[in-house]
């Protein structure tokens, strides 16, 4: 999707720029934490020890992590089709609404009937939120950029509306549904590792995170090893060539935004059937729009994606435990902290190519 | 006086005689906030407010801490009861789940949240009859308006807002029958609680259709709203916190939700020992809610708005005038 046409090395390109990128981000955050008169080592070191320092710790990244490598893959897929989804969180809202209603209404069914049909319910109520840009982008040329982002509004109205009226708890406060029946929900990690013999602290992580891993595993699949990935990267690097290919770059626009949409259900998973077992408000939190620096930052492979997602669930765990013990640091400092590392991967990654590419060809001239 | 009657409110507990007496017990109170964060000239600005003040008169400091998302919420109790801060304040119906683990977790701490109900025996639940309040400003936006239409805007239409509308719209046909009431919200996601543009383009419009007093409960959106009555010459209703002085003269009250007194007295009363578990639900009665009445906005109270207010807030607390609650029913009927 680069329009920069600086020649790397592979080697480079998937683990130099990024690494640049990162250690520039975090040198300019450092010098903002100097500006409010703290110490940026010790900073970054409670930021480390808080997000990897103990089994808690890591608990949360993980958590975190997973959030992000679902939103990350979803901005991911489509990238590859030429297509920049940024409705993560729309869909993810969609997912948790689908996921909520099958979850109530079949509440006798045992876990492992309960369990698929509300993952599926998931990435069905996802995809479907992703098909309608999809569609309007293929048949009417409206662009997914504006109609996935005003479909977010959509979504948050939806659920809204239907929190207060349909399906909420009566009397709550809280725009919530009731809990889900004890059958469907996901077990947590400390949960499923007790039997053996690791004794793991209570934190939200849970198996919604080997989900996220299988569709690492999965994209990647699809993408390198499938006709559909081949399709999709063809639409996305030269729509009238792949229709030339006799590839119809409709039918891939809108198959490749459902699968989009399908893996931001990724995102309802984990939240509502894995950590609150509920539907509430607003529970996507912006996780679906950090999807689309991860997937920067990935490159949109499925292993940068996961790189990227584990470094921003650093970030938001040490983050939190950094404002705690720093109370000088506020949780808007840990925002700034973040959007530095987004614009440097993001938005200032051609820079950096360039000059790698001139430092390497220097070295080879020399050498 | 009020600071008194309140306290009573605590399932009895002020003995004050008693726990004037009683040695301070050495505590280390802590605070998480709603997600909307510490500073948004209202509700959670009350809590951390009440929180200041008991610092400032004891010298005992707390520790607070703004989540961002709802795991954070649950790990910032954790951490703080680990650290065994006790009482810990949970600002708002958002953190209901987190703080039920929480506390059956750590049952020698103390735990009170505000705006939802937890029952365990180591809780203290404050809730708060903010329509009871809605319905006073109400009554006095029907009074203070020369064209007969006021205006109400929210933040997003969630129960809590409908509460606030509901009784505001009780208050304004009890002023004036045929009063117009133009109702927005802001919005869906979690900015309508911090969109003042939004807020001062709705109630813009509002003013447009003729309304000529605009009562707003939007968190910091209503910062907009205020100031979008005041540039157009228009009178506002702040909310939860005092907000009269934002614009002195433009202001016409306040409906005041005393999250602070509600912290402070937390934090006091753990203090002295007095520090009970259970449910109050705080209102006219209680003194947990009222309209304001300083300097700011005297001059647009008139003495019969006044003894009206004065009335309908002696008939509620008589209960020959009954407010009706939408949480009762998710209706609002009248």
């Amino acid at each position: 999707m680069s329009a920069v046409p600086v020649d790397l090395p592979r080697w480079a390109d998937i683990a130099l720029v990024p690494l640049v990128s990162v250690a520039a981000a975090l040198l300019v955050a450092g010098l903002v934490v100097v500006g409010i008169g703290e110490n940026p080592l010790e900073a970054t070191a409670l930021l480390l020890r808080g997000a990897l320092g103990s089994a808690e710790g890591i608990g949360f990244t993980l958590y975190y992590a997973t959030n992000f490598i679902f939103t990350g893959l979803a901005v991911a897929v489509a990238f590859h089709a030429g297509l920049f989804n940024i409705g993560g969180e729309g869909q993810a809202t969609v997912a948790g609404i689908a996921m909520a209603i099958a979850c109530l209404a079949l509440p006798a069914l045992p876990g492992f009937l309960a369990v698929p049909i509300a993952i599926l319910g998931a990435a069905a109520g996802g995809a479907l939120w992703a098909f309608i840009p999809g569609w309007l982008q293929a048949k009417r040329g409206s662009h997914v950029v504006i109609t996935t982002i005003m479909l977010n509004f959509v979504a948050a109205t939806l659920i809204v509306y239907l929190l207060r009226e349909i399906i909420g708890k009566p009397g709550s406060m809280q725009p919530e549904t009731p809990d889900f029946p004890a059958g469907a929900i996901l077990t947590p990690m400390h949960q499923l590792l007790a039997p053996f013999g690791f004794t793991l602290p209570a934190t939200p992580l849970n198996s919604a995170f080997f989900l996220a891993l299988m569709a690492l595993f999965a994209v990647w699949l699809l993408i390198w090893r499938t006709r559909l990935g081949y399709a999709i990267r063809t639409v996305g690097a030269n729509p009238r060539a792949a229709a030339y290919a006799g590839i119809s770059p409709a039918a891939v626009t809108m198959i490749a935004m459902a699968i989009s949409g399908a893996l931001a259900g990724g995102l309802a998973v984990n939240e509502a059937l894995g950590v609150q077992h509920r539907l509430v408000l607003d529970f996507t939190a912006g996780y679906g729009f950090v999807g689309i620096a991860v997937a920067l930052m990935g490159r949109g492979h499925p292993a940068g994606v996961g790189l990227a997602a584990l470094l921003f669930g650093v970030l938001y765990q040490g983050g939190a435990e950094l404002s705690f013990d720093k109370p000088a640091i506020t949780r808007d400092m840990v925002v700034v902290i973040g959007g530095v590392l987004v614009l440097f991967a993001g938005a200032l990654d051609g820079l950096f190519r360039r000059v790698i590419a001139t430092v390497l060809r220097i070295g080879r001239g020399a050498a | 006086m009020r600071l008194g009657s309140f306290a009573a409110a605590f399932a009895g507990v002020v003995l004050s005689t008693v726990a004037a007496l009683a040695q301070p017990q050495p505590i280390k109170p802590a605070v998480v906030y709603d997600k909307g964060g510490k500073f948004d000239k209202s509700f959670n600005e009350g809590v951390f407010i009440g929180a200041e003040k008991f610092k400032t008169e004891t010298g005992v400091e707390f520790r607070d801490f703004e989540p961002t998302n709802d795991a954070q919420i649950e790990q910032a109790l954790r951490r703080f009861a680990r650290d065994g801060h006790s009482p810990i304040i949970a600002v708002g119906f958002s953190q209901a789940t987190a703080l039920q683990k929480v506390a059956a977790e750590f049952p020698n701490l103390k735990f009170t949240i505000i705006d939802m109900v937890v029952d365990l025996p180591n809780v203290q639940s404050i809730v708060f009859k903010e329509h009871e309040g809605s319905y006073l400003v109400g009554l006095l936006a029907a009074m203070a308006s020369k064209s007969g239409k006021v205006g109400f805007v929210g933040g997003m239409d969630i129960p809590l807002i409908r509460k606030f509308a509901c009784g505001y719209v009780q208050g304004v046909k009890a002023g004036k029958a045929d009063a117009e009431i133009f109702q927005n919200m802001t919005g869906s996601t979690p900015a309508a609680w911090n969109d003042p543009v939004k807020g001062g383009e709705l109630a813009k419009s509002q003013i447009d259709r003729g309304a000529d007093v605009v009562y707003h409960a939007a968190g910091g959106t209503g910062i907009g709203v205020l100031r979008a009555v005041a540039d157009a010459g228009k009178l506002g209703i702040g909310v939860d916190s005092n907000q009269n002085a934002l614009h002195p003269g433009k202001v016409l009250t306040s409906m005041l939700k005393r999250v602070d007194i509600a912290a402070y007295n937390s934090f006091k009363a753990a203090q002295d020992g007095s520090w009970k578990p259970g449910i109050s639900v705080l209102g006219l009665k209680e003194g947990g809610i009222d309209w304001a009445l300083d300097d700011n906005n005297r001059s647009l109270i008139t003495p019969e708005m006044k003894a009206a207010a004065d009335k309908a807030k002696a008939d509620i607390i008589a209960g020959t005038v009954k407010v009706h609650d939408y949480m009762s029913d998710q209706k609002c009927t009248m």
